[in-house]
């Protein structure tokens, strides 16, 4: 069973990729990426049970850590176009 | 190699052509991050949990903030250049030469490759009784080579004073501009 979930996770991740490489906005290019990184997660935890190694399962949720702050970067990005400063705040002033 | 590896190998070689091929660097910048998970995810079935926990955080984390904070000064789009022959011939030529430079080593996993018979029998049948720490790696790093780790320890807290005091002066700034808001 487990490696039948491993399976279907793989071809989610290779429709996922189509989807990030054709785009055609921006959003779904970040949705994309986003699920990319869900599938990632869950490729080595459900791995983990595969081998006998629960204990990655741990691992798995600090990579959904890291997704998550790459993910606010680019919606940041995305809404702002820079990381550091806030131009709603500047132009309010 | 187990089947999921490679089709692993194949998804991160679609990426990087994908990454070559757009224009939209925008859109670049976040396929690098899937690649770098890819990455992390292969380094993880081959047992490698520690480096593959450093390419999620550099890879996929830090480094799309820094493209995007790099985007963030230059232009969104890739300027349209001719097709060179060159580059592709030297990238082919230095992955051809790569290629050829791990059939000299042991293949992976393999019981028989020499660094597995140089100090790792003599460690995993003595750590134990020498210093009393159950687990081997955690005994190389805390104590066999433990100045390696604490030279590592010193570097990585100069970084982090480094990048404080760039940031914030350590609160100070953050006091001012914080008096600055109130008045």
């Amino acid at each position: 069973m487990y490696v039948a979930g491993m399976t279907a996770i793989v071809v989610t991740m290779f429709l996922a990729l189509a989807r990030a490489a054709i785009g055609p906005t921006v959003f779904d290019r970040i949705l994309a990426v986003n699920m990319f990184g869900t599938k990632t997660v869950l490729l080595i935890a459900v791995a983990g049970f595969l081998t006998g190694r629960p204990e990655w399962l741990d691992l798995a949720i600090v990579y959904t850590l890291v997704n998550f702050t790459g993910t606010l970067a680019v919606l940041r990005f995305a809404r702002f176009g820079n990381l550091a400063r806030d131009d709603r705040k500047a132009d309010r002033s | 190699m187990p089947p999921v590896e490679l089709l692993l190998m194949l998804l991160l070689l679609a990426t990087v052509i994908v990454v070559a091929r757009l224009k939209d660097l925008f859109a670049a910048a976040m396929l690098t991050g899937i690649a770098s998970l890819l990455a992390a995810g292969l380094f993880v079935l081959m047992d490698a949990v520690d480096v593959a926990f450093t390419e999620a955080a550099v890879g996929a984390g830090v480094s799309t903030v820094l493209f995007l904070g790099a985007l963030s000064l230059t232009s969104r789009r890739e300027k349209q250049e001719q097709t060179r022959i060159l580059p592709i011939v030297i990238v082919v030529a230095t992955g051809a030469a790569l290629i050829y430079g791990t059939w000299d080593m042991p293949a992976y996993g393999d019981p028989d490759a020499v660094i597995h018979h140089h100090l790792a029998p003599d460690l995993i049948a003595e750590t134990e009784e020498k210093i009393h720490i159950p687990n081997i790696v955690t005994a190389i790093l805390a104590s066999f080579r433990g100045y390696d780790t604490f030279g590592e320890v010193v570097v990585i807290f100069t970084a982090g004073v480094g990048v404080a005091l760039l940031l914030g002066g350590l609160g100070l700034r953050r006091h001012d501009s914080g008096t600055e808001e109130e008045s």
